[in-house]
């Protein structure tokens, strides 16, 4: 059987399920009942000066009988006194030695960050992640994101941790930054061991349209909150990808966050360069229990590729995840609809009529409502088989074009592109594009 | 189910805490895990999850009366919303590894220990598959042609058919490599001794008899029929089986409504289905009745047979009404009446394997004449024989039958080493 065992910049744990610093990780009991449930590490709620938080706190993105497709939170960091908290920790330090407990932390000045490291290496914390994250509350007083998207100020902090710390350091990075390589650069100059991220996205859930007032609503008034859950893992994966392909940064072990729910989101974050994951709102809809769907699949998963450990496929899709201008323009793939499955709802059809390139036909008969792809029109942008509802009914099929692959910065070279508003090189010059007039045979 | 369903279906399932499905499966498959494995594509993964808990996950997807157990537990039918099709999702995961062919499971490591298991029915399947999990060699010894019991000779067929059901005990054997001898009716003391000689402990999944008798004037007319036999003939000989034009079935149970199925299915135009208590206290699920009547069969209750009526072939029966009075059944005097038939179908009972466990020493049965064990091992009183299924449960599911042959095989296993302590 494969090993899901990591050791991750030093902090060992016997498989790279994390819970990411949140709720679930508010108490020396969920910990442990997360731990004997099969979780492999735990990120403490963000310890510091403890807070006060308000009522109604959770906000939620609700995708037609989708709960929780997205998910948003207006909490700070924790609200229950250190020494509580350092208690806790030592105790499931003591019944789980073996299991990874990092603690999260977020302070001011100097003296304090020096005075919280001390305090949980002395609790036994195997490691220590630095909250650059947060995106409501904390950042006012000059924390959180207000650390993270400042390089210069987060590298400053990430240096006086470093020279307090004796345990492995993460960074934990907000993705509320035009461009996540320049914190991630600071955390490396500022000599980090590791980063993690993504933290939550500054969000909106949508108002109320009684009292007009945002979600969650705290006494008819709302504020901006972190967006997470499921819809931001498209987000949490490019960031993971932009650090882990930088010659600067890639040399510190990531561990990614944000929208993990199944043994698949995990096996992707794997493979775009994440060595640990971290995982707060499907704990926060499921429970622990979730992490036996994510550890049997990666098992399976493994066993199925031949790996016998995470690091052997870490990173193994960073070379094929290239610029646009690399990609090769000569390749072509066109849509195939099965006759045998299509179920003739038309909905290709309308998506490719109204919203791309009216490659899709319609017979307009009783008999049949199964719709033709008119090859030479289809340009292959995936549209028709991304709203079809029945499984493998179109699929994409790659037409070999008989021409030597080209690329965009292949073409510049030759000055071959596009350069004048009516270029004859303009990519879709001739391409069939009905009459205007022809929208009128739809008149009723 | 293709694919699409299973997509559809399985993105419904809430991933309940503490599963109320769970609890009402008698193998306690993880439900919502293997239907979320379902959904994340991990097929192979889901499959596991299913036969970890019940090695005959493909039948029982297909024989299991869920909506009595698994889905009549989901929490969506407190919404008035379909329950999720659970028993369809498990065959899709089952039946798409074994399609496959796929590798899903390792005998484990060897130990020493030789197990003998009389019965290849679901109980003894099950308690094979278990002990070689567990590293010990199994060897089924089986009366009939093929494996399985009353999955291929019962089960009705439309739930299921013989080939699906020997694919699935195929899958396991090639997998785990237990050995079934076949042909094997142990009914002697010498049987038992050279068993007993041979094996280090031994493992009876034998089920039920023969269908008992009524001892009713005029039962050995030709066409009177135990509902057992009568499936079991229909299970293996499909094409050569007519049945006449009007049957009546005697009894309330399950077996009772899927004999009355079958009949109606095979040609029969007046299916009687008789019963000596009300509709209420029928011990038949609704459904199967409702099946039964949707194929024309015609419930008539509170009655009991007299005597079977013709010259060697049934011409007909003679009834009473009953009533119920202190939960007894007594006839009501003047009320006879005849119902003229073609055949009549006994689904009154199967006997039990009385005087085959006489043989083994030190076994006790109890006032039912079922095997006698002890419910955290399945250990009979007789500490080398242990056992399970419809012999020890008195006729349960397939599903009780495949948790039964697997505690028993973890009770073989603790017993063997707390004997070498
Ligand atoms: C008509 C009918 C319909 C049913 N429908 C359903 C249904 O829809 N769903 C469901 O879940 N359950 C159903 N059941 C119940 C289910 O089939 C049984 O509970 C289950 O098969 C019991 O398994 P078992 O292994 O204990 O016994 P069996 O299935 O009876 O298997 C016993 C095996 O042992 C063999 N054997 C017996 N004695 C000896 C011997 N001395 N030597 C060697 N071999 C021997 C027999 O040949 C047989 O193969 C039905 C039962 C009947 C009768
Ligand atoms: C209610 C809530 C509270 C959170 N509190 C913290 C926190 O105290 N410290 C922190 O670093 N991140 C905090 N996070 C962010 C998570 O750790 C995580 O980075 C983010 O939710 C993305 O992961 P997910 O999609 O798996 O939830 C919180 C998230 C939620 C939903
Ligand atoms: S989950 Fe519900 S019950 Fe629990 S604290 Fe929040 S609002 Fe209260």
């Amino acid at each position: 059987m494969p090993d899901l065992s990591i050791d991750f910049a030093g902090i060992k744990a016997p498989n790279p399920f994390w819970l990411a610093s949140g709720p679930p990780t508010n108490s020396g009991y969920q910990v442990m009942k997360a731990f004997d449930a099969g979780w492999g590490g735990a990120v403490w709620k963000t310890l510091g000066v403890p807070i006060v938080n308000v009522s109604s706190r959770y906000g939620s993105i609700n995708y037609r009988d989708t709960r929780m497709a997205g998910f948003n939170n207006i909490e700070l960091i924790t609200d229950r006194p250190l020494s509580d908290n350092l208690h806790e920790i030592e105790e499931v330090k003591k019944h789980f030695p073996n299991h990874a407990v990092i603690a999260s932390l977020m302070v001011e000045s100097r003296d304090e960050w020096e005075q919280i490291i001390r305090d949980v290496e002395n609790a036994g914390a195997d490691g220590i992640e630095l909250n650059f994250g947060c995106p409501h509350g904390m950042c006012e007083r000059g924390m959180g994101s207000a650390v993270g998207q400042e390089p210069v100020v987060l590298e400053t902090i990430v240096g006086w941790v470093m020279e307090a710390a004796k345990v492995p350091v993460i960074t934990k990075l907000t993705p509320n930054i035009s461009h996540i390589v320049d914190p991630g650069l600071a955390a490396a100059r500022g000599g980090s061991d590791a980063v993690s991220l993504i933290n939550t996205i500054k969000s909106i859930m949508g108002i109320d349209l009684d009292t007009y007032a945002p979600y969650p609503i705290v006494d008819n008034k709302g504020t901006n909150g972190g967006y997470c859950g499921p819809a931001v893992k498209p987000i949490a994966l490019e960031m993971v990808k932009e650090l882990a392909q930088h010659p600067e940064i890639r040399h510190m072990p990531i561990s990614g966050i944000g929208g993990i729910e199944t043994w698949r989101d995990a096996v992707e974050f794997i493979l775009l360069g994440a060595s640990s994951l971290q995982i707060c709102t499907a704990v926060m809809h499921y429970g622990f229990g979730i992490v036996r769907e994510m550890k049997t699949g990666l098992l399976e998963f493994m066993e199925q590729k031949g790996y016998e450990k995470i690091s052997d496929f870490v990173g193994l899709a960073l070379p094929n995840v290239t610029e646009w201008k690399h990609l090769n323009l000569n390749y072509k793939v066109v849509a195939k609809i099965d006759q045998e499955k299509c179920i003739g709802c038309q909905l290709c059809y309308v998506a490719c009529d109204d919203g791309a390139h009216q490659a899709i036909r319609v017979i307009g008969s009783t008999e049949s409502r199964v719709p033709e792809i008119i090859e030479e029109n289809c340009v292959g942008c995936n549209l028709c088989a991304l709203v079809c509802p029945v499984e493998e009914c179109i699929t994409m099929e790659h037409r070999d074009q008989g021409i030597a692959p080209v690329t965009w910065d292949e073409l510049a070279e030759r000055g071959k592109i596009p350069t004048t508003f009516d270029d004859d090189l303009a990519g879709g010059k001739g391409h069939h594009v009905p009459r205007p007039e022809e929208a009128f045979k739809f008149r009723k | 189910m293709n694919p699409t369903e299973a997509y559809y279906e399985s993105s419904r399932c809430l991933f309940c805490y503490d599963a109320p499905c769970v609890q009402a499966c008698p193998t306690h498959i993880d439900i919502p895990l293997f239907i979320k494995q379902i959904q994340t594509g991990n097929i192979s993964g889901s499959a596991k999850t299913i036969f970890e808990s019940n090695w005959l996950g493909n039948a029982c997807g297909k024989v299991c009366p869920t909506d009595v157990l698994c889905e009549g537990a989901c929490v969506y039918d407190n919404q008035h919303v379909p329950v999720i099709q659970i028993g369809r999702l498990q065959n899709f995961a089952t039946q798409t590894m074994i399609d496959e062919g796929s590798n899903l499971c390792k005998p484990g490591e060897g130990r020493n220990g030789k197990i003998a298991i009389i019965g290849g029915g679901p109980a003894g399947i099950a308690c094979a598959c278990e002990l070689r999990m567990l590293g010990y060699q199994a060897v089924i010894f089986e009366a009939k042609d093929r494996p399985s019991g009353l999955t291929v000779h019962g089960v009705a067929p439309y739930k299921i058919t013989n080939e699906e059901v020997l694919a699935e005990v195929d899958f396991l054997q090639q997998q785990l490599g237990f050995e079934i001898r076949y042909g094997q009716q142990i009914s002697s003391q010498e049987d038992l001794q050279a068993i007993e000689q041979e094996f280090d402990a031994v493992f009876l999944g034998v089920g039920l008899g023969a269908t008992r008798q009524l001892v009713l004037p005029g039962e050995d007319k030709k066409n009177v029929v135990g509902a057992v036999e009568f499936i079991e003939d229909l299970r293996m000989q499909h094409h050569r089986i007519k049945v006449p034009d009007r049957v009546v079935v005697l009894g309330g149970g399950n077996t009772a409504m899927d004999a009355a199925s079958e009949s109606a299915r095979m040609g029969a135009t007046e299916v009687t289905l008789a019963y000596r208590r009300s509709r209420s206290e029928m011990g038949g699920y609704d459904f199967e009745y409702e099946l039964a009547k949707s194929v024309g069969a015609i419930g008539l209750f509170n009655v009991t047979p007299l005597e079977i009526l013709g010259n060697e072939r049934v011409t007909g029966i003679r009834m009473i009404r009953t009533s119920t009075a202190n939960g007894k059944v007594v006839t009501i005097p003047d009320s006879e009446f005849e119902i003229s038939c073609d055949m009549v179908i006994k689904a009154t009972g199967q006997a039990k394997q009385g005087s085959f466990l006489a043989m083994i020493e030190g076994l006790e049965l109890d006032q039912k004449k079922r095997i006698v064990v002890s419910s955290d091992n399945y250990q009979t009183t007789n500490p080398k024989y242990f056992a399970g299924g419809d012999a020890v449960n008195g006729g349960a599911e397939v599903v009780n039958a495949a948790y039964e042959g697997k505690m028993a095989a973890q009770g073989i296993h603790r017993w063997l080493e707390s004997k070498q302590e």
